[in-house]
């Protein structure tokens, strides 16, 4: 089975508040919340770390839940979160992007 | 408000986080409205670096949400090294307010790449003739909807702010047309705000009596006119016990100079960041502390007025008449034109019975910690 990699998009705005984090799309204004475990993925998205990797390393470090479907609920939570542009995902790392999304 | 916004801000609440900051990047302007309640000399500005510096402040104390205003913000040289340092940086989400007559297409897309949220215009009416008699600024509604237009074909989400006088009272469903026509939103506010300096001159171009009735009682603006103007229900225990507004609870203001207040309408000044760390001011000015310490049980008149539940009253404006435990007339005005019931201030100034708002003649300081009076 192919890796998934995971990468933030610059566009977004976001900030921490309490143990969740804000995030709004850049693409139409829609306004999202991450719960603690989401945003350790969401601060581990760096385009370079594969999602089992974060998963395992991140999330099941720090909760007590089970690899396998701690990643199902992970990859489940990407797609959401690229259907709205606010991360991107591929099978291949992500190089860094800038503000406009060009890579470089 | 969304719901998932309104559950955040609950949160900050909770917090004691400031959501959400209007920042004025300048008072200088390239207007110069009849009903602006500024001075518009700069008097020592933030530097671009002061300003940056307050960024990471605000970012650091949680604020999510980055009004730029001012004045107007294109006149400042480093407004886009101002808000690529917002954006890029401090992920803030910024939302901008301009007369956007500075905003050409080379403007409008460099404000599409930086992700800004919206970009709220002033739009006074759909002719020139008025626009530009209330701007006092010849040409400028065309440039400010040539600008609409260059922000509207980069995709931004624009938002034509219509403020409501007695100059451009017959104008506003032009405007709103207009904003159709642009595919833009609309908003329409009929609240003329003193100068900052406690001047009330301005407020005699605002409207009142039958027009502002006519307003609030205009389906195409309020929906279900009996619903929106039904006599109020008795103000229940849990809204007694609720907080006025948002004002120095999740949201503040920061002037040019550096001045943090509760509200760009809350003249009430709490510290300046060039000599105190904004969460610093934020979290224990006295002054802040006893905004937020008011509830509606503590509002001197309005706790008993019948309108209590359901008026828009203004803590700031109520301060600037004198008391901000005191009524706004601005909105007793509102709350009257909008129900045919006069407000307990109303009733209270019309037997003379003597009102807090006479503080304003008490021998006090300038400006009275405690109670908040201008003197």
């Amino acid at each position: 089975m192919s890796r998934l990699y995971v990468a933030r998009n610059p566009r977004v705005a976001t900030r921490g508040l309490g143990d969740e984090t804000m995030i709004m799309s850049g693409r139409d204004s829609t306004l999202f919340t991450l719960n603690q475990t989401a945003t350790i993925l969401w601060q581990s998205a760096d385009g370079k770390t594969p999602l089992d990797e974060i998963v395992g390393k991140r999330i099941c470090a720090e909760f007590e839940v089970e690899p396998a479907e701690a990643l199902e609920d992970a990859e489940t939570l990407a797609r959401e979160l690229a259907r709205h542009e606010i991360l991107q995902i591929s099978e291949e790392p992500i190089p860094n992007q800038n503000f406009a999304g060009e890579s470089r | 408000m969304s719901d998932l916004l309104e559950e955040m801000t609950v949160k900050a609440l909770g917090l004691n986080i400031p959501l959400s900051v209007q920042l004025d990047l300048t008072y200088r302007c390239n207007e110069r409205c009849l009903h602006c309640y500024l001075d518009h000399n700069d008097k020592g500005e933030m530097t671009t670096a002061e300003i940056k510096h307050l960024l990471h402040e605000m970012a650091e104390a949680g604020v999510f949400i980055l009004t730029l205003s001012g004045g107007e913000i294109f006149v400042r040289k480093d407004f886009f090294e101002i808000l690529e340092y917002a954006r890029r940086r401090l992920t803030f989400c910024v939302r901008l307010k301009t007369n956007a007559i500075l905003i050409r297409e080379r403007e409008a897309a460099r404000i599409r790449e930086l992700g800004v949220e919206s970009v709220q215009i002033s739009i006074y009416s759909h002719r020139p003739e008025v626009h530009d008699a209330i701007t006092l600024v010849p040409g400028s509604l065309k440039r400010s909807l040539d600008a609409i237009r260059f922000l509207k074909s980069q995709g931004l989400r624009v938002i034509i702010a219509n403020v409501l006088m007695m100059q451009n009272l017959a104008d506003y469903p032009g405007v709103r047309a207009l904003a159709a026509e642009l595919g833009v939103e609309c908003t329409l506010d009929p609240t003329i705000t003193p100068m900052m300096d406690g001047d009330r001159s301005v407020l005699s171009l605002g409207i009142a009596g039958p027009a502002l009735r006519q307003v609030l009682r205009d389906s195409t603006l309020v929906g279900e006119v009996d619903e929106f103007c039904a006599t109020p229900a008795k103000p229940r225990e849990s809204e007694l016990e609720s907080t006025p507004c948002s004002a120095g609870h999740t949201t503040c203001y920061v002037s040019p100079y550096g001045d943090v207040f509760p509200c760009v309408q809350f003249p009430l000044p709490t510290g300046n960041v060039r000599r105190q760390r904004f969460a610093d001011i934020w979290r224990h000015s006295d002054r802040m502390n006893e905004v937020r310490s008011i509830r509606m049980k503590d509002l001197t008149t309005c706790s008993s007025c019948t309108h209590a539940g359901s008026c828009t009253r203004c803590p700031g404006l109520a301060f600037m008449e004198g008391n901000m435990r005191g009524p706004s007339s601005q909105d007793c005005e509102k709350s009257f034109a909008r129900t045919g019931i006069p407000s307990a201030n109303m009733l209270a100034k019309k037997r003379g019975d003597p009102n807090l708002v006479q503080i304003r003649t008490l021998p006090v300081p300038a400006l009275d910690s405690r109670t908040g009076a201008l003197g």
